[in-house]
């Protein structure tokens, strides 16, 4: 047939349009007004090193949760992300005591965190079971060997040289884990946004029983996002052993459900299907500034987790109570 | 109310239909159509896939409101407004799916909303098993009331649906397929629990696609085809013929826009594919520029064959040939690596992505062509999608739409046009017309003609005998899972469909 059919436009509104009215630019805003009032509240907040500082509260997290919005923007969720960081430390401080140096123990981590993954994803892509399941259950075990190895106690004195990656600075006040958060930024915002794969991801996230009749291999996809979360978590588990410089079993203990925090306070549907990397990357900010500045005002680690819990139920609950006010 | 509260009268009818008209959004399901339903009689529905069969169950029991047109029971007008209103005027319908509680006892489920209750408001759970003893002995059988339903088969399940059904006191009994997925045997004893309910004088709607199962039971006819009313009678004074030849009725003339095209070497070969469940030793050629359709009931497995060829399921046995090489099919890109594209009948859950843009709807399988080294070309993508969706002639406010926004004829469309955009050897239409107006199914038509005379070879799957025979260059029929008969030129006529679909055996040699 020759075409014939009408003229249809790309785009109705420009994207640049799009992106003014969007998640995103509402979470810059938030960012820049508890800026503003951290910076009023405390004189100590825009001091660099204090703020350098500060970045410690989201680094490691936000790292994972890169990994984790692909994951659940494919509609799938992984758990156990702070019992592989648990994991993952627990071999690499096997590694230590056994003589290990810095370049194996960074490796002994990523294989531990991939080794994880690959666990859960096999147990999700090629066995079909729900993967809020699958996780629940890894995360026990996971941890638990964590405990079974290590008992009451912990390992210490890794090498001089490992605490480069918690502790060390490239440039002035820019910590080596910022610049692994901003790089794994770019990584993961060119993955979902710039590449097949990425699309791939939203495809499934959105119906993947129309995605797999699209000719998409949608159990391939689910098994690497799982491999690139356990991954991730690799990586956040060396930032923070080498940070604290020990590890214990309840290291990164809880830090799932602060990762999936600010995965949805990103915007991610927690339904799958759709959310983006810069979302996610301001959430982590907006959440790493909140307790940044609670802790300078000394308010206690309850009231603050009171405080995150707020935000987050405000944040996700506002555009709703919105919408339904205009469609009434 | 007791069963046998009224006397037999056979002149009666218990429950009427007159003049219902139900439209939906491009379609008008129901036009006009009546039925009558008489004490002690079983009253068989006969018509085409599409022919209104299912609606008018809908519209017994409560489930949808009639545009026009009256109820009566009892020759007194009534409303069936909500599916508890038909249950208390005695209707009740066994669904071909019945709709039954796998981990509740035969007895919960046959009383689950109306069970006996004691002076505590709690139920009784005595009363219940007497009572569901009492009618399971009625109907022959031997089912324990305690059992769990996971642990019984369809034909008990039957069973059960039916003791159910006799539960409410039932006056009218629906069956929409009963013995579709029965045995023999099985078919025996619900033929035998059907001569029950006749002598308790409950009046019996009874859908059926099996003329030898109609003339065994039925008592009276009534036919619809398109969703109008074309006759009614008595079971004695009919014939096969004249029962087939009402529900094709119409002539099939030119509106199907089909051009001769030239047929080419054999492109899809397919020999002795198995399925354990769905079909079994399929074996057909399909050519470069043909139309091949496949006809079949409901059911038949064709869609289950198409799904198998797409990659959904794999074959237990059997092997596919494309362009004479042998391809083994696993997954679903596979079978889009080796040419063959699949437009599913169900729309809603394997159609287009909702959520994603109409553009990346259509270029999601050719990623790789519009993009490079893994990465995507925004550009390369808003072209391609532009190419074949107006090609389709779509109509949409822009290619960065949602898909969902669309009406269900330009979804269809957007898929069309992401397969197309894959260049395949060899495109299969699940149903392509079904439920779309009459606009988007002349340009699909259209389409695929064209299509077929650019070389494209194409399978059709329709339940529409005139679609069927309008637009295809040769037809397989399938029935229960086999290949029934293969119709070319003259023997391509709607009673040789219906006959080899429904087991009859055609007119002219090819048999089953």
């Amino acid at each position: 047939m020759t075409p014939t059919g009408r003229h249809i436009p790309d785009h109705l509104t420009s994207p640049a349009a799009r992106a003014l009215k969007s998640w995103e630019a509402l979470l810059a805003v938030v960012a820049v007004a508890i800026f503003i009032l951290n910076s009023m509240a405390s004189p100590y907040f825009l001091d660099p090193w204090n703020l350098s500082d500060a970045t410690f509260n989201f680094t490691e997290k936000a790292m994972i949760a890169f990994a984790m919005a692909m994951l659940i923007v494919a509609g799938e969720i992984d758990l156990s992300v702070g019992a592989i960081v648990a994991l993952a430390s627990t071999a690499m401080g096997m590694a230590m005591t056994a003589g290990a140096g810095t370049p194996l123990l960074v490796a002994v981590g990523l294989a531990t965190g991939l080794a994880c993954g690959a666990f859960n994803g096999v147990l999700v892509a090629r066995f079909g079971l729900p993967s809020i399941v699958v996780t629940i259950g890894t995360m026990s075990l996971f941890r638990g060997i964590s405990y079974i190895v290590l008992g009451d106690g912990a390992f210490t004195g890794y090498p001089p040289g490992f605490a480069w990656f918690g502790q060390g600075y490239v440039v002035w006040v820019i910590t080596v884990e910022l610049v692994i958060f901003t790089l794994s930024a770019l990584v993961f915002g060119i993955l979902l946004h710039r590449t097949s794969f990425g699309r791939t991801v939203q495809a499934v996230g959105n119906n993947a029983t129309a995605a797999r009749f699209s000719g998409i291999r949608v159990d391939r996809v689910r098994f690497i996002l799982f491999l690139l979360t356990g991954l991730m978590s690799g990586i956040a588990a060396i930032c923070l052993t080498s940070r604290l410089g020990s590890t214990r079993p309840s290291i990164a203990q809880g830090f799932e459900l602060e990762v999936v925090t600010i995965v949805v306070l990103g915007g991610v549907s927690i339904l799958g299907g759709s959310g983006t990397i810069p979302g996610v990357v301001l959430a982590a900010l907006v959440m790493g500034l909140v307790t940044f500045g609670l802790g300078l005002l000394n308010v206690p680690g309850i009231v603050m987790s009171i405080v995150v819990g707020g935000l987050l139920i405000g944040v996700i609950a506002i555009p709703r109570l919105w919408t339904m006010s205009r469609s009434r | 109310m007791q069963a046998d509260h009224r006397p037999q009268d056979g002149a009666a009818p218990v429950l009427s239909l007159r003049g219902i008209v139900k439209s939906f959004p491009g379609v008008r399901a129901l036009d006009g159509v009546q039925l009558d339903l008489y004490p002690g009689q079983v009253t068989a529905l006969i018509g085409e896939n599409g022919a209104g069969k299912s609606t008018i169950v809908k519209v017994l029991t409560g489930i949808y409101q009639p545009d026009e047109g009256q109820i009566l029971v009892d020759g007194q007008p009534a409303t069936f407004p909500t599916a508890q209103a038909a249950g208390r005027a005695g209707v009740t319908a066994i669904h071909q799916e019945t709709v039954l509680f796998d981990e509740l006892t035969v007895a919960e489920n046959i009383f689950i909303g109306h069970a006996p209750r004691n002076r505590w408001g709690l139920i009784d759970r005595r009363a219940m098993r007497d009572r569901v003893g009492a009618i399971l002995r009625d109907i022959g059988s031997d089912l324990s009331p305690t059992a769990r339903l996971r642990d019984l088969g369809i034909a008990s399940r039957h069973m059960v649906a039916i003791a159910r059904a006799l539960s409410i006191d039932a006056r009218v009994v629906i069956m929409d397929e009963p013995t579709a997925a029965l045995s023999h045997k099985e078919i025996q004893e619900l033929y035998a629990l059907v001569e029950t309910l006749k002598r308790q004088n409950k009046a019996i709607l009874f859908i059926s696609h099996k003329f030898d199962e109609i003339f065994r039971i039925a008592d009276r006819w009534t036919v619809f085809r398109d969703g109008q009313f074309v006759g009614q009678g008595l079971m004695r004074d009919a014939t096969e013929a004249g029962l087939v030849q009402m529900m094709v009725g119409r002539a099939v003339d030119q509106i199907y826009p089909k051009r001769p095209a030239r047929i080419g070497e054999p492109i899809l070969t397919v020999a002795g594919y198995c399925h354990p469940t769905e079909f079994e030793d399929i074996t057909f050629t399909l050519r470069q520029g043909e139309i091949l359709g496949f006809y079949g009931l409901v059911g038949a497995g064709r869609s289950e064959l198409m799904q198998a060829l797409f990659g959904i399921t794999r074959p237990s046995k059997g092997a596919c040939k494309i362009d004479g090489k042998v391809r083994v099919i696993r997954s679903t890109a596979e079978a889009v690596d080796a040419g063959i594209v699949y437009v599913p009948e169900d729309r809603g859950r394997q159609g287009a992505v909702k959520g994603l843009p109409i553009f990346q709807n259509v270029t999601l399988p050719s990623l790789q062509r519009t993009g490079r080294g893994g990465f995507l070309r925004l550009a390369e993508e808003f072209a391609l999608a532009r190419e074949y969706t107006q090609r389709l002639d779509l109509r949409a406010a822009s290619l960065d739409q949602d898909v969902g926004l669309l009406s269900g004829g330009n979804q269809q469309k957007v898929v069309i046009a992401k397969w197309l955009a894959t260049r395949p050897r060899v495109i299969i239409l699940d149903e392509p017309t079904k439920g779309i107006d009459i606009g988007s199914k002349a340009a699909v038509h259209d389409f695929m003609s064209e299509l077929a005379a650019e070389g494209l070879s194409i399978i059709m799957v329709s339940s529409e005998i005139p679609e069927v025979l309008g637009m295809s260059d040769r037809v397989i029929v399938m029935r229960e899972g086999r290949i029934a008969a293969e119709c070319s030129g003259r023997e391509m006529t709607p009673e040789n469909l219906v006959r080899a679909a429904a087991g009859i055996g055609l007119t002219k040699g090819e048999a089953a």
